[in-house]
This record gives C-alpha cells, structure tokens and sequence, in this order.
C-alpha cells in the first residue's frame, strides 16, 4: 500500500470553497429568484453577491492555476471508445460488480465522462452564471457600457438557466463522488486529505482516473 | 473583464458590494459615532417672529362689518397682495396644465366626490380664499374679494361658514343648520390684530377636509397632520423636525410651490441651491438629493431612485394618523329612506357614515396600501363636458409613464373609485345640481333627473334626459404622511411573487418576475436527475444483494 498525491493543497482549496460558495448561491439565487423565503430578499442578494464576487475572484485563481500548471490537460476530452466505456461502466458494470474501468493518478485523476462534464462545467455553465452574473451585478451602469439597449430579462433568464444546469450538476456529482468509490466515502476522503491509498491489485488501467 | 469592472466601479467610488461597503463603515462609525451623534440632533423650523405687531396698527382697531371690510384695511398696507393672489389658483380655480394644455382647476373639472363646483357653489367656495363666490358670475377682479384671514388668522377662531360662499357666519348660526352646534359670530378685530404666517390649520382648514369632511378626499392629509407624531409624518412630527406646510410647500408673491395638476414625478436637479435650481422645496430631492440613502446604506437603494419615487417606499400606507380616508363613493345609491320612511343613515362602529341616503354607499379605509404605477408627472383630465367611452371604467384622470421614460417613476396612488351620474345619451358625465335652496337640488327633492338638467343648464350643456351611473376612478399621487425611514418598505415589499409591485408591468423584476417554462423545465429537470441517481444507486443496492446471495 503506497500513499500518493492526487489533489493538491490548491485544488483542494479550490474544490472545498467552491462547493461552499455554489451552495451558497444556490440557496439565496433561487431565494432572489422568488422561489422561498429564508434569510429576506435583501440579505439573500447581498450574500448572493458577496459569495459571487469570492467566487469569481476563485475562479480567476483557479483558470491562472490550471493554465500555468498544465492542469488545464486533464480536461483534454477522451477518445469515444473510453467514453463509452465508462458508460458502459456506470450503466452496467457497477451492477454487476466489475472494477472500475480506469484508475486515476496525479496527472490522470478524472475519468473519461468526467473530462467531458468537467470540461463543460468550466467552458459553459460557469461562463454562462459569471457573464450573466456580472451584467445582473452591473445593471445601474449598463448606459455606461453602452449597454442601455440590453434588458434585464435575458440576463436573468441565462442566469436562472445556469443555475439550474449547476443544481443538477451538483447532484449527480455528489451521488457519483460520495457512493462510487472503492472504500465507502473514500473519494471524499482524498479530497480532504489529497492522498489516495492505492491498492496494488486495483490497476487495470492509469491512464485516466476514476472517481 | 471581472477585474477590469471592478477597477472601473472603484474609480467611480461606488463599490457594489454591500458587504465591504458596511464593513468598512463599520469601523468608520466606531470611531466618529459620538460626534456623529452630536451632529445630528434634530433642528426644529423656528417661527422667524415678525417685525410688525398688527395690533397697533391704526387700520386695524376696527370694528369690521365684515370679511371684504377687513382685507381693505389689509390692502391699505399690503397694496400688491390682492393682485398676487388674483394670479393663483388658490384665486381663479383655474389652472393652465403646461403639459397637456388642458384647462383645470375646480371650476373646470370632474371629480367623482362632488362632482363638480358648477351649480354648487356657495357649498364648495367655502374653501375658497375669496368672499361670496355663491354663482358662476363671481367678480373675479374684486381685490376686496380676497380673505386675508384665512389663510393668516393665527388665533384659530376664524371659520368661513360651510354654505356661506366663502364667507364666516357674521352672527352666531348653526351647524349643520337647525339641530348643529352653534358657531359663535368671528372677532373680526381681534382676528384682524393677530395675522400673521399662515399655520398647519390654515392651510388644513381646507386641505385636510377635502372632499366634504376629515381625510375624505387625499387620504394622506388630514386632520390628525395638525399634530402628527413622528409615526404619522417624520417631517411634520410636532416633537420632532415640526415642519410647517411651506417648509416644502415654499412661497413667493403669494405663489405656492407644488402642484397635483402638473407635479413633477421625477425631480433630479438634486438638493435645491438658491441661483441655480427652481426654489422650489416641494420635492424630497430639493432637501435629500438624488442619491439620500447615505454610505451606511445598501447602495443598492441609491440604484433605485431612477425608477422608484422616494415615497413609494417612504410611505408605506397612507391615511395612517387614526383617521380614515373615503377609498370609494357609490351616487347610484342615495336616495333611500329607512323602514320608519325617514331618510336613511349607516355608520360603521367608528361612526363613519357607510350610506348617506344625500349621498349613497361610501367604503372608508385607514392604513391604506397604497396602489403603483409608473407617472411621469402627466395627467390628463376630465373637464366639464369632454365625452367619455362609457365601455368602461371612467378615468376622472389618466396618468402617465413607462418603464422606457426615464421621466417615469413608479409612484404609490391613492386611487378614488365610485359611481356617479352621467348623460347615456350624450356620454357626458353629469353635473348634478346638489346644493340649493331651489326644488332642482338633488339635496331637496332627491330627482336626478332634476338635479342633473339643471346644473348641465348651469355649464351651458343640455341634458339628453336619460342618465344612469358610470363607474369611475381618480388616481391622487400619495406624498404626505412620510414615514420614519425604520417603517420605510424593505426590498421584500416588492421583490416577491404577489408584492406591491405585482400589477406594475414592462419590466423584468428579480424576485417578483420569472420564466415559468424555464422553472418548470428546470424543475423537471433537475428531479429527474434526482430521480435518476435514486434508481441508480438502488439498483446497484440490489444488484449488489443478489451477488451477495449467489
């Protein structure tokens, strides 16, 4: 049994104050959106924004990071055999049993369908919440952007898009991370600690990990 | 670009967020709040004392046959003051709307009150500031007309008569007539030698009982603004600020600022300079500013005021000094006599009448809501004799605004609704001859027909003979009664599904508005995917039992 790196301290940081902050906004954006009542409509939008701007600021941290490391590669989207594969795996395999198809390593720690659901959580959804965000939060100066033809309506109806597209992503991620794994909860155990306890017989394939 | 926005919001010194805003307030209050509060200890509006005392004035030591007698003696110092008031419309009634071109003031307008002045007038010109206004050929060049008193009688004993034109009662009379109190004869002296500024109860003498009685007509003046508390008008609050009417309401030359024929919805020349803005006070921007809220609030607030009137959150509900306000007035109704064929009188357990067989049905409503819609200051009227579309409700006024103008505020209204007589015929609405001692008064032989033919004959219309009853309203933009800014309304007033601003359209509000296909696909959507892990991670729950099992 050997213990290796598989999340850096930044990506943890990162992935952990995410998950607050997108949680956050969920809560009081569909409070703003009108759809309940917990903290009153102007707290709901100060936190909204406040969490908004941490966030984006992380973001902005997050793309320097991923651009500057070489990160960025691991979102290179797989061949289609391996995607289906991992279909093939979370449809049928993980019913019957069979060891995960891929196995994940510091420069391989996402599986073929999460390339894919990663990738367009970076490159759609979140520009989709933070342009349309960002107009919301600019509303008072869009004559100063020359933007007084824009109306708020679009704005809001992407950004309510976005984040609906993010309430399901957030689902489906935390069924896969908190269920999927080999150990119970042991995905979430090295995204807290960073390491991964890999067993010696579990290694069919390195290439593009599991999770 | 989220850098660069931020970089360029700092620049302007307008940092969005609330939160490092208030925080770095926070600390700021820390440190200056003592002084701050030092500062800001109320300054109550002094009395500037006068320098004549009219009582020793030679013009003044009487004895005055009455009103007309009096204003000579005032004319004899005050040489241009009749001549001032001859050009208001406190005087003429009549007012030129500069934006509509319409001619308006009492004596030309509709109401769904009274109706109209014409073929009433001794009733109605007992809050006018001349004596004997009492038909339609009234001298309106007579400065002998003019009644100082009423407005600068500072001894509270001066009161023109209900029906006597203007006029107080020269000798002691009844009212209401025969079974009243007994109103004693005015000192006309004594009053003559007391003048000075005009008080709240001058100018509520008339202002507060609008309409025929307390509160009837604006529902945000009456009688309870002669002593607001704090709760009622933060500005007014005797123990407080203690404004009188003309702390706003600023004069000159007998000119008072404001108007509700053509007020202006949307005064943006901000805090009013003396050389470089109107002198006008009569708005909340003349004393507060286009951005009031101050560095310690949501700086969202001071995004607001391009679209949303102060008072529309600044006055939460109107009619809120324990009086209530007249909400709405059914004529179809009156008329009736009771079982014993005594004519009919309903009071509610406050005493406010609820039918009055002279006037009909009334439904009165204190702490009102108050109804928006977005006004740009607009206001077309209805005049004596303009057909109306009788499809429909009536609109004694129609206002205007959009959410596109940015002229346009969204203003809180005290709308007025009612039914009242009209000409089927000739879709005019009728001038009812109401007051008189002539059998054609509606008051004395309760005959429409009668009342109506004859004040049509009083305006130079013909009466077709048949009317009926048309419902109408009559919006009043709600500016009086300011609350303290703790009871101003909160973000949730309106940003929620059913808030205040449920019926004010053309504009995407967070909170209040929403693409209902998009929720539903959404929340569709985002089940399924509840759903879908749910069945999955069953599955593989059974599945798992069964290869335990095998």
């Amino acid at each position: 049994m050997a213990r290796t790196l598989l999340y850096s301290r930044f990506l943890r940081l990162w992935h952990w104050l995410q998950a607050l902050l997108v949680i956050t906004l969920l809560i009081t954006g569909f409070e703003v959106h009108g759809t309940f009542a917990l903290f009153g409509f102007e707290k709901a939008a100060d936190y909204h924004q406040f969490a908004a701007w941490t966030l984006l600021g992380l973001w902005v941290a997050a793309w320097f990071w991923h651009l500057t490391t070489g990160e960025w590669k691991q979102y290179i989207p797989s061949k289609l055999g391996r995607l289906l594969a991992m279909m093939r795996y979370y449809g049928l395999g993980i019913f019957k049993g069979e060891p995960h198809p891929f196995h994940k390593d510091r420069w391989h720690r996402l599986n073929p369908l999460q390339r894919m659901a990663y990738l367009s959580l970076h490159v759609m959804i979140g520009p989709v919440i933070w342009i349309s965000g960002l107009l919301y939060i600019f509303y008072p100066y869009w004559a100063e952007f020359g933007l007084a033809g824009l109306s708020l309506e679009p704005v809001a109806l992407f950004h309510t898009i976005g984040a609906f597209l993010m309430l399901a992503f957030l689902i489906v991620h935390l069924y896969l991370a908190l269920t999927t794994s080999e150990k119970p909860l042991g995905n979430l155990k090295e995204m807290i600690t960073g390491y991964e306890e890999i067993e010696e017989q579990s290694a069919p394939d390195h290439s593009e990990g599991a999770a | 670009m989220s850098i660069l926005a931020i970089a360029y919001i700092m620049r302007q010194d307008k940092l969005s967020d609330a939160f490092f805003h208030r925080l770095g307030l926070l600390t700021l209050t820390w440190l200056i709040g003592p002084v701050g509060l030092v500062l800001s200890l109320p300054v109550s509006a002094v009395d500037d004392p006068s320098t004549a005392d009219h009582s020793k004035f030679e013009q003044l030591q009487g004895p005055f046959a009455d009103g007309p007698s009096v204003t000579k003696a005032c004319l004899s110092c005050h040489t241009e003051a009749a001549k001032q008031l001859h050009k208001t419309t406190h005087w003429t009634w009549a007012f030129d709307n500069p934006v509509t071109g319409q001619k308006l003031g009492k004596k030309n307008v509709v109401n769904n009150f009274c109706v109209a002045t014409a073929s009433n007038w001794p009733r109605c010109t007992s809050c006018h500031i001349g004596y004997g206004w009492k038909d339609g050929k009234f001298d309106l060049t007579d400065e002998t007309r003019v009644d100082c008193l009423v407005c600068h009688d500072t001894t509270g004993s001066y009161k023109k008569y209900p029906t006597g034109a203007g006029h107080p009662n020269y000798k002691p009379k009844k009212w209401p007539p025969k079974k009243g109190k007994v109103w004693p004869a005015p000192d006309l002296v004594k009053i003559a030698q007391g003048v000075g500024k005009p008080g709240r109860a001058n100018c509520g003498a008339c202002h507060f009982y609008g309409g025929g009685g307390d509160g009837v007509k604006h529902g945000h003046l009456d009688s309870s603004m002669l002593k607001p508390q704090k709760s009622t008008d933060v500005h007014m609050d005797v123990e407080g600020l203690n404004f009188n009417c003309q702390t706003c309401h600023t004069t000159g030359g007998h000119e008072i600022a404001g108007s509700r024929y053509a007020p202006d919805a949307t005064d943006d020349q901000g805090i009013d300079v003396p050389g470089r803005t109107n002198n006008s006070r009569a708005s909340c921007s003349s004393c507060h500013g286009t951005t009031p809220h101050g560095e310690a609030a949501n700086p969202k607030l001071d995004q607001h005021t391009d679209k949303i009137a102060c008072v529309t959150c600044h006055v939460p509900k109107f009619a809120r000094g324990g009086r209530k306000t007249k909400m709405y007035w059914d004529w179809s109704t009156a008329g009736r006599k009771d079982q014993h064929g005594k004519p009919l009188v309903i009071k509610d357990a406050e005493g406010y009448d609820t039918y009055n067989f002279k006037k009909g049905d009334f439904r009165w409503e204190a702490d009102v809501v108050p109804e928006y819609r977005w006004f740009n200051g607009e206001v077309g009227h209805q005049t004596i004799g303009a057909k109306i579309d009788d499809s429909g409700v009536v609109g004694i006024n129609t206002i205007s605004g959009t959410y596109d103008d940015p002229d346009s505020r969204i203003w809180p209204f005290k709308v007025m609704r009612g039914r009242q007589p009209y000409d089927k015929q000739n879709k005019v609405l009728a001038i009812p001859h109401l007051f008189g001692k002539d059998s054609d008064a509606y008051w004395k032989s309760f005959d429409w027909g009668r009342a109506i033919k004859a004040g049509f004959e009083a305006t130079g219309q013909e009466f077709s003979g048949e009317h009926d009853f048309i419902t109408t309203e009559y919006y009043w933009p709600v500016t009086h009664m300011v609350a303290p800014k703790e009871e101003a309304l909160g973000c949730d007033a309106c940003h929620a599904r059913d808030g205040r601003l449920a019926d004010v359209k053309g504009f995407y509000m967070p909170g209040r508005d929403r693409f209902e296909w998009l929720d539903m696909i959404g929340a569709l959507m985002v089940l399924g995917t509840l759903g879908g892990v749910s069945v999955h991670g069953i599955g593989r729950i059974l599945a798992s039992i069964r290869r335990r099992n095998s």
